[in-house]
């Protein structure tokens, strides 16, 4: 209750779902997703996002807790009444109606009149940009403008609050990039609250407010892209959100803001992301791009290593060492002047600095 | 259907020669009573067999005069019209028990879904005269013998199985997420109903129904239980003529029979290739 000035548009009050009364898809689930953000739910398949999601819809009703939209409880209301829009992973245009039809089916329920219904079609029809194709069957049209028609569909009644689920998991790389811009454009302009699934990391790095990690049924963290990339608290999140090379140690020493851990490359300063007593174990995680191949003095770890592997990707050099005991340790140097130095089998220096090494509680072990 | 290899071994050409022998043989066992029956209900003579002008192609050995006899009279009328209002009105029973049962049967909260399935489909395979002998005293205890009534639920209950499993079939296709996309658009069970699933489910619907109304109109044994003389129905009436008055004119409804089923089957065929486009998700 501290920000009281942050609108909140819904809440998951310990909402847990199981389908066959023994396990559990999602696990005493709290969530907060503030008023006219695009809030995303992201984990790899079968970590609960969807059928969160599907909760909230009202499609699937919560073994245990509560959810609120605006502040109040809707555990007793059907999705018809709930007033959300939801846009489904395979679109769900009704194929035996034209376009406009579609769009005019929920205006029709809600006893519109027939010259309102023209003008919110044709108005909708513009915010996803199609203006024109009213007349078209589903079928007639490519899956970027089915996507668009679903879109449309499910604004046109003027809900205050969309949820998305995967809604471009079928469109190739370049209609997908488009469609982020364009659906961050259409939040963005409506003021409405959208509430995103996606497995892909980097789709939710680029369209979302904030960010809900999931993994196993549990929230893992929640924060803007940002903190996410910058700032991950579990290694799951470390592991999940872009590359990250994973030391595994001991904790030796803690001292303020900082730590020391012993790995098998012998010891490295890092910063904790909790309060560690000595002698636990730790998950180091050090981005490929923060690594410094240098000669330069200063930097808080600094190791000597053999290069086994150079990979050209184009925009920059990838090269695999063996670390710390970490055989696979990444490190990513941009494509610039004089790059050319490395190859494989050189010896080279190589370090990054404290506040670039986050110690993260083990979780090889955790279930 | 496989593609055809390019080059065939005497063998394979040996085994395939057979097969398509084999296969012929059992169609001529199988349509060839059906379809002798076409020419001899054109039979100018009140026989059951070919006569020597029918066999030399005489067209005076030919004649409509079954067919007009059948027309003209009474009885087969009074049949038709027991037919067609029993069947109708058993199709409209089943094809309503018949959705409703498949759409419960789809649902993901049904509990004993084989054991209702199977209990559905039971007519299909109990023995017709078992069912019909335990109809008759069941209708008849309840004073229902011996009226269209009876009748009506009898071929009801025969056709509910067809239209429960075409329809559960058409269902099987039907993507979930466009009943949960009427229902997020503020459509109540009726209307996602009414204007989503019916008209997507309509191929597999008509054509349960058109098998229905087939089973109705073909049925005698229920009818010999459980109909009296207001009660007859075409089959009935031709099975009293093939009883009491051999005569052609039986192979002229035959005929008229035959060439219905055909007209049925063939809207069966039509709608189901129809259904592959509408029905989405069929693939």
């Amino acid at each position: 209750m501290a920000d009281t000035d942050v609108e909140l548009h819904v809440e998951f009050r310990g909402v847990s779902k199981s389908y066959d009364g023994q396990t559990l898809v999602v696990r005493d689930l709290d969530l907060d997703v503030r008023k006219g953000e695009l809030f995303t739910l992201l984990g790899p398949s079968g970590s609960g996002k969807t059928t969160s999601l599907m909760m909230l819809a009202g499609f699937e009703a919560p073994t245990a807790g509560d959810i609120l939209i605006d502040g109040s409880s809707v555990r007793e209301t059907p999705p018809r009444k709930r007033g959300i829009g939801v846009v489904f992973q395979n679109y769900a245009l009704f194929p035996h109606m034209t376009v406009g039809r579609n769009l005019s089916f929920p205006l029709e329920i809600r006893g519109v009149s027939e010259e309102r219904q023209a003008e919110k079609v044709r108005r909708a029809l513009e915010v996803v940009r199609l203006e024109g194709l009213q007349n078209r069957r589903p079928d007639e049209l490519s899956g970027g403008q089915q996507q668009r028609v679903a879109i449309a569909r499910a604004l046109v009644s003027e809900p205050r609050l969309v949820l998305m689920d995967e809604p471009l998991g079928a469109l190739d790389r370049r209609l997908r990039e488009e469609m982020q811009l364009e659906i961050r454009r259409i939040q963005h302009d409506l003021g409405v609250t959208v509430v995103y699934v996606t497995h892909d990391q980097q789709e939710a790095m680029a369209m979302s407010s904030r960010v809900a990690v999931f993994h196993r049924g549990r929230i893992q963290q929640v924060a803007d892209p940002e903190t996410l990339y910058e700032e991950p608290e579990r290694e799951f999140v470390a592991r999940f959100i872009g590359d990250n090379n994973i030391l595994r140690g001991q904790v030796t020493a803690v001292s303020g803001g900082t730590c020391v851990a012993e790995t098998p490359g012998g010891p490295v300063k890092a910063v904790p992301v909790r309060p560690f007593r000595p002698g636990e174990p730790t998950a180091l995680a050090i981005r490929p791009e923060r690594v410094v191949l240098s000669s330069r003095r200063g930097l808080a770890n600094e190791f000597e290593a053999r290069i086994e592997e150079v990979l050209f990707i184009g925009d920059h050099l990838r090269m695999r060492l063996d670390l710390c005991g970490n055989r696979n340790f990444i490190v990513k140097i941009p494509n610039t002047v004089g790059h050319g130095a490395v190859l494989k089998g050189d010896r080279v220096r190589l370090g990054w600095a404290q506040m670039d090494c986050r110690a993260l509680p083990d979780e090889r072990a955790a279930v | 259907m496989t593609a055809r290899p390019t080059s065939l071994t005497l063998g394979d050409r040996l085994r395939g020669g057979f097969h398509l022998a084999a296969c012929a043989a059992v169609f001529v066992f199988l349509i060839a009573p059906m379809l002798v029956v076409v020419p001899l209900s054109f039979n100018a003579e009140p026989f059951f067999t070919f006569t020597e002008g029918m066999l030399s192609l005489d067209p005076d050995a030919y004649s409509l005069r079954w067919y007009r006899n059948v027309i003209q009279d009474g009885e087969w009328r009074h049949a038709l019209a027991n037919s067609l209002l029993i069947g109708l009105a058993a199709t409209a029973l089943a094809t309503a028990l018949g959705v409703l049962a498949a759409l419960g049967l789809t649902s993901s909260s049904m509990p004993c879904r084989t054991l209702v399935t199977g209990l559905l489909i039971s007519p299909m395979v109990t023995p017709i005269i078992i069912s019909a002998a335990g109809m008759f005293f069941f209708y008849s205890s309840l004073g229902l013998g011996q009226t269209h009534v009876s009748l009506i639920l009898a071929h009801a209950v025969l056709g509910t199985p067809f239209v429960v499993i075409s329809v559960t079939a058409t269902l099987a296709g039907f993507d979930r997420n466009l009943a949960r996309a009427a229902a997020s658009l503020g459509a109540g069970p009726w209307v996602v109903f009414r204007r989503i699933q019916l008209p997507l489910i309509a191929p597999g619907v008509i054509s349960g129904a058109l098998f229905a109304f087939a089973v109705s109109f073909d049925e005698v044994v229920t009818v010999l239980f459980l109909g009296g003389l207001a009660q007859r129905t075409v089959p009935r009436q031709m099975w009293t003529g093939v009883r009491e008055q051999i005569s052609p004119e039986i192979l002229a409804v035959a005929t008229f029979l035959v060439g219905f089923a055909l007209l049925l089957l063939g809207a069966v065929e039509w709608l189901r290739r129809r259904g592959g486009g509408p029905a989405q998700g069929n693939t």
